[in-house]
């Protein structure tokens, strides 16, 4: 089996992983659907703008869990956000994270958030590895082209 | 690929332009997503991160008045409903508050399925509730609304897609 033939069947093999572990759904295959010709990183581009709002948001969950007094709505405010933008994406496990979590900030209990929020960190950085690893067979796949 | 954007040309030749629509936005990620889908939906777009600029660029914004801005140009709003500052209903109300962008038809989304909240937005004049994410089917079929919209007879060439 050749380089390439290799490399296209660990992709394959990823991404129907990734499918079935839950990390990511349908929402996924419609932005690879979405890639062309035209936009030919846009996959990866919309990942990139993805990570980059999650790390954001996931700090201001943080800061905002250790304040002496806890603003819940905000934090519920940020949770939203990381829902809407793993909901874009197709990223389930984070996502129905995010619809946990922001049941114990209705709740205000600082114990379960706090929980949650580790749980959060914990999943979305096994999918930004997942994503990454897939990524980097997209490279080496393109490479193996020229 | 070559053949289909000569066919896009010589359709614009025939005056069938492209539609124009304005996303509004405050999520980067989701203005790069209903971008894409537009544009492979063969639309003009223009997107806005908030309510206040959405205003701007339609020319209703304070001081201003509706020439030299895209508001002749634009055939559809699409607006998510949950933004900081302006949220989409009152984005809504402000543009059926225009006597010059009053038709355009405004479309709301947002991620909630909320049923009071889309009767609202309903009642003051949205043209559909949809909900995020927005998938190729929701916008092929906008897209073949505003055909008709615009020319009863191009209703024709939505079959099909």
């Amino acid at each position: 089996m050749d380089v390439m033939t290799q490399l296209q069947r660990q992709w394959r093999e990823h991404t129907a992983y990734l499918r079935k572990e839950g990390y990511l759904d349908d929402q996924f295959e419609q932005l690879q659907k979405l890639q062309d010709e035209n936009s030919p990183d846009f996959v990866a581009e919309v990942v990139s703008i993805f990570f980059d709002d999650s790390e954001k948001l996931l700090n201001n969950m943080a800061r905002a869990l250790e304040q002496k007094v806890v603003d819940f709505k905000q934090v519920d405010a940020h949770v939203h956000q990381f829902k809407g933008s793993s909901a874009s994406i197709g990223a389930m496990r984070v996502k129905n994270l995010c619809i946990e979590f922001r049941n114990h900030c209705e709740a205000q209990s600082l114990e379960e958030c706090v929980r949650c929020l580790r749980k959060l960190q914990y999943e979305y950085s096994v999918l930004k590895n997942q994503l990454e690893y897939l990524f980097r067979l997209e490279q080496q796949i393109r490479a193996a082209g020229v | 690929m070559a053949s289909s954007s000569s066919f896009s040309s010589a359709s614009m030749a025939l005056g069938d332009e492209k539609p124009h629509v304005l996303a509004v936005d405050d999520s980067l990620l989701d203005r790069k997503l209903i971008e894409k889908l537009l544009t492979n939906s063969s639309c003009k777009v223009t997107t806005a991160e908030n309510g206040q600029k959405a205003l701007e660029l339609l020319g209703l914004g304070d001081g201003q008045h509706t020439l030299n801005s895209i508001a002749s140009k634009v055939n559809l709003i699409i607006t998510d409903y949950c933004m900081p500052g302006m949220t989409g209903y009152e984005l809504l109300k402000k543009i059926k508050e225009s006597p010059t962008m009053k038709d355009i038809p405004v479309v709301i989304v947002s991620s909630e399925n909320v049923p009071t909240r889309i009767k609202k937005c309903m009642d003051e004049g949205a043209e559909e509730f949809m909900l995020k994410p927005l998938q190729k089917s929701d916008v092929n079929r906008l897209r073949c609304q505003l055909t008709k919209f615009s020319n009863p007879h191009k209703g024709m060439l939505c079959m099909g897609r």
